[in-house]
């Protein structure tokens, strides 16, 4: 690119430089410490991201340092400009991109970045020309005309970040860019956030997605409000050099390989991979026993390269035990049908924008199946008309043999359902939430009150039972959520974005459970943007534009995706290829 | 700075109060106004629905009773007086013999009152005996009775006055009772639910829609955006401020049209007073909203607060349905708070007497106080930061 993006002269803020500097810098909320105190310094040049699950801290910390919020101690200082004492200097310098794009959704693209550009006092000649480059750089150019709230996710993001660059920032501050963002506009992303570095800008990326992590320069790992690393991500990764392995070879019975490999004292942490297990052994420990185990269940160890998620979970304290309480409560799921879930052309529309266009795809009994696409794909109506929430315009759609159309009630009866962020009522007890839950599947008298005592028992929900749910540490309130839709023991189980924004350590105790059931036999249906949580699934389906453009086991579409450059691609890898082919396939058929 | 710290590039400062940023917000927030339906509806549509529903349904004249009449007489002065009865554009008479004919119109509600014209009455008056016209109202609706008791004595009078002297005329009329309105000679109550209904509107607009719109920026992520860049909270705040006081000095003007093109509601006084009031009342309006948005950042709390201490107060405390002279004195007290106090007592002033200024200025001066306030503990709250 011919004229910068950013600061005009590279000069003006040397790469290697500290473009933030943070000493003691801590925030607290009424009694709540948001942000422990802490030291670190940002460079310029170079892509830092902060990196933690939802709740741990990043947006905080971007709004101290966008001086949008007052440090309760020590100092931050942007490009020289002290947070506290010069705020207005401070907001100059950066640009700041809050999580829900900052945009006015009833104007235009062009009158969104007039706003702005008047905002930050461009005028003339530098606005035409600011305009003419920023359009260039985010390929908004033909969408100028179009309302900001008719953007797909990729291009809203696009557009704020095009708002943000107004600043001609020397810091730029992302809150979360990548969610709700399909994997080819997230690539778009990244290739602009790369541009913006090589002009000498200093980028903070924040993310919940540990495998964005290993794409920054410079990473600071926040938990809980605190910096649990601050570094290159390699040099954390590399700390588990030697200590993870894969399990592959025997398909069949993955979960109960990995719920016995969790429970062995030499393993830290595992996860299901596709059709194998990939474990991370504690520190110092040998693989001696997880040779033994793999032996036992004839599959075979190899060393696997260590993981930034790896680190992250051996910095928390390792991973939870591979038994679940829950699960071993349960008896086996008895269902006379082998095709749990069967859907066939069902397709759904609104007005004249088909939101699921012909989806047919069938369930085995004891399946995890995956639903994974970008927000806006057609997963959660999809999902919804599964589960009774709505009618298809056209196809059919049959749970445990239940024709959702003709006997909605029975099929819902045979089917848990757990919505996105829980959906618990927070103005109810975590007592009473539970009385409701078993109320609403027809749980009465003796059996209901066993029900509760056997779901408080095991998810150890005893101590908060008169707390409101939204008073509860994420992990419970997770294990909540998951005792109110397994109450009335369903053969089936719906989840929609189960673990967005969670920790890992919570999520592992999540995959847990699920697995657990499975055991059991029950089926799940699992949406997700996760695309690393595909790997727990039986079967993917790959939506994107409404369709389903892929259908197979993990492993499978990851071969399917293989190239002489990326011969062993990741998930994301995966479906950015097939998404790219199904993009092609649109305009052959076109033309 | 120490060595190791880059040298950052200098920047030119940044103006404390900038036109052209004010420019940009002003622009954004009328294409916003524009666009949106619902800030039309409130300003233009709500009125005009408002206007009528107020001046028709609220409406505190009666009009048309139906009254039962039991004419037990056969006599010419009594067929007189029916026919005065039933020729009254006020009633809608049920002739009858006997009572009993109408009493169960009078349980079931079908009746608001009856009148008797007793036996005998042309030949008691033939003999100079008194006579008794008997009313009978239905006291469960007082305003309604009051009216049917005053009107059918006025027609009674009426009636007596017609009686050839000698005949038990005299009687009636010892004294004449003439009594006269000024400011609005035909009683009729739309001329004081005009203003109100105005005061009402206004109150939507500066207090109900600024709270929304500064709450929707909250809830959607634009504040923070915008806060992030150097733009002022005085360029904030004017660039909310103008365009709603615009939009509601547009919509009194619309009411004001409308009621007199449409309802037959002149001015008495000039246009000058009725915006020059419009304006000042849209200082405590506007603050208002601006106080409640910065309180509550959300669209359904902000929308409750604004109800509660806006749109009720304007309606039940301002003197526009209930008067203010006869509420308790504590109640009396609160009123002085609330600006459409002053704002519906000055519009019934323009509306029905003209232009009193002196009785207006005291007003304007009330409600610029009252805005005065809102302004500056807005001033005080508002920080340019998001913290709670």
């Amino acid at each position: 690119m011919a004229q910068p993006i950013g600061s005009p002269t590279v000069g003006g803020n040397a790469i290697g430089g500290n473009a933030v500097e943070i000493r003691g810098l801590a925030k607290r909320f009424d009694t709540d410490e948001a942000l422990a105190p802490f030291d670190a310094d940002i460079a310029a040049g170079r892509l830092t991201g902060l990196v933690g699950p939802d709740g741990a801290g990043k947006t905080t910390l971007l709004r101290l340092l966008a001086a949008l919020l007052k440090p309760t101690a020590g100092t931050a200082r942007v490009a020289g400009h002290d947070v506290a004492a010069e705020p207005t200097q401070v907001r100059l310098v950066t640009g700041y991109m809050p999580q829900r794009f900052g945009l006015y959704e009833d104007l235009s693209v062009l009158e969104n970045l007039r706003l702005y550009a008047r905002l930050r006092g461009l005028r003339g000649k530098e606005l035409t020309e600011t305009f003419e480059r920023l359009l260039r750089f985010t390929r908004l150019e033909p969408f100028t005309g179009r309302l900001a709230g008719r953007l797909s996710g990729g291009m809203k993001q696009k557009l704020g970040l095009a708002c943000a660059l107004m600043a001609r920032p020397e810091v730029l501050l992302l809150d979360e860019p990548s969610v709700g963002v399909d994997p080819v506009s997230r690539q778009d992303l990244w290739r602009m956030v790369d541009e913006l570095t090589g002009e000498g800008m200093a980028v903070l990326w924040s993310t919940a997605y540990l495998d964005e992590a290993e794409r920054c320069d410079t990473v600071l790992l926040l938990n809980d409000g605190r910096v649990e690393y601050h570094g290159p991500p390699a040099e954390l990764t590399q700390r588990l050099a030697g200590r993870s392995f894969r399990l592959t070879g025997e398909a069949e019975d993955r979960r109960r390989l990995l719920a016995e490999a969790l429970d062995l004292p030499t393993v830290r942490d595992g996860v299901i991979q596709g059709a194998s297990v990939r474990v991370v052994l504690t520190e110092g420990s040998d693989r001696a026993s997880v040779d033994e185990l793999a032996h036992g269940h004839g599959s075979v160890v190899e060393p696997a390269e260590a993981r930034f998620e790896d680190a992250f979970v051996d910095l928390l304290g390792g991973g939870p035990g591979g038994h679940s309480a829950i699960a071993e409560k349960m008896e086996a799921v008895t269902l006379d049908a082998e095709m749990v879930v069967e859907c066939r052309h069902l397709t759904k529309r609104f007005g004249d924008f088909t939101a699921t266009d012909d989806a047919t795809f069938q369930v085995r009994k004891g399946e995890i199946f995956g639903l994974l696409g970008p927000n806006g794909a057609g997963k959660s109506t999809t999902f919804k008309m599964l589960c009774g929430l709505l009618r298809p315009t056209a196809g059919e759609a049959l749970v445990a043999g239940h024709d959702l159309r003709h006997a909605p009630g029975q099929a819902k009866l045979q089917l848990g359902y757990m919505a996105q962020k829980f959906s618990l009522y927070g103005l109810l007890s975590v007592r009473q939430n539970l009385e409701f839950f078993s109320g609403v599947y027809g749980l009465e008298g003796g059996l209901r009150k066993r029900r509760i005592r056997e779901m408080v028992e095991t998810f150890e929900l005893g101590r908060f039972l008169d707390a409101s749910p939204d008073l509860l540490p994420l992990g419970f309130k997770q294990r909540l959520a998951l005792a109110c839709s397994l109450m009335h023991r369903p053969p089936v189980l719906f989840l929609d974005e189960p673990t967005s924004g969670v920790d890992p350590l919570t999520r592992r105790e999540f995959w847990t459970h699920i697995n657990g059931l499975v055991r059991k036999g029950v089926t799940v249906l699992v949406t997700t943007h996760f695309m690393d949580e595909a790997e727990y699934c039986d079967r993917v389906a790959l939506m994107y534009r409404s369709r389903i453009i892929a259908l197979d086991a993990p492993d499978a579409l990851k071969a399917s995706a293989a190239s002489a450059e990326t011969p062993d691609p990741t998930m994301e890898e995966a479906f950015i290829a097939l998404v790219e082919a199904a993009d092609r396939r649109v305009g052959e058929e076109a033309a | 700075m120490s060595d190791t710290s880059p040298q950052h590039r200098r920047r030119p400062r940044s103006p404390r109060f900038d036109p052209r940023r004010l420019a940009g917000l002003l622009r954004k927030e009328s294409l916003q106004i524009v666009r949106d339906p619902s800030a039309i509806l409130i300003a233009f549509v709500l009125p005009v629905v408002l206007l009528f529903l107020f001046t028709f349904a609220v409406s505190l004249d009666v009009s048309r009773v139906r009254l039962g009449l039991v004419v037990e007489d056969d006599g010419p002065q009594a067929a007189e007086l029916a026919a005065a009865f039933a020729g009254n554009r006020y009633f809608d008479v049920r002739p009858a013999r006997h009572r009993r004919e109408v009493e169960d119109g009078l349980t079931d509600g079908s009746l608001r009152g009856m009148v008797v014209i007793p036996q005998e009455l042309d030949r008691r008056l033939a003999s100079g005996l008194p006579v008794q016209v008997q009313v009978v109202t239905d006291g469960s609706q007082p305003n309604t009775a009051n009216f049917v008791n005053g009107y059918a004595g006025g027609v009674v009078a009426n009636w007596a006055a017609g009686l050839p002297a000698g005949r038990g005329g005299a009687a009636f009329r010892p004294i004449t009772l003439r009594p006269r309105y000024w400011y609005n000679p035909e009683i009729e109550s739309r001329r004081f639910l005009v203003p109100g209904a105005i005061a009402i509107v206004m109150t939507m607009i500066g207090t109900l829609l600024t709270a929304l719109v500064v709450a929707r920026e909250w809830e959607r992520g634009t504040m923070e955006a915008v806060l992030s860049t150097p733009t002022g909270v005085a360029e904030i705040l004017v660039g909310k401020i103008a365009p709603y006081f615009v939009l509601g000095l547009l919509a009194t003007l619309g009411c004001a049209v409308a009621s007199e093109t449409l309802l037959g509601v002149p001015i008495a006084g000039s246009w000058l007073a009725l915006m020059s009031l419009a304006s000042a009342f849209l200082v405590p309006a506007l603050g208002q909203g601006l106080l409640i948005s910065t309180l509550a950042r959300n669209q359904f709390v902000a929308s409750q607060i604004a109800i509660f201490t806006g749109f009720l107060p304007s309606l039940l405390l301002s003197g526009f349905l209930f008067e203010i002279d006869s509420m308790p004195i504590w109640l009396r007290a609160l009123t002085h708070v609330v600006p459409a106090r002053y704002f519906v007592s000055s519009l019934q002033t323009v509306y029905l007497a003209g232009d009193v200024w002196g009785a207006l200025l005291p007003n304007i001066g009330a409600m610029l106080a009252l805005g005065g306030v809102f302004l500056a503990v807005i001033a005080a709250k508002t920080r340019k930061t998001l913290e709670p």
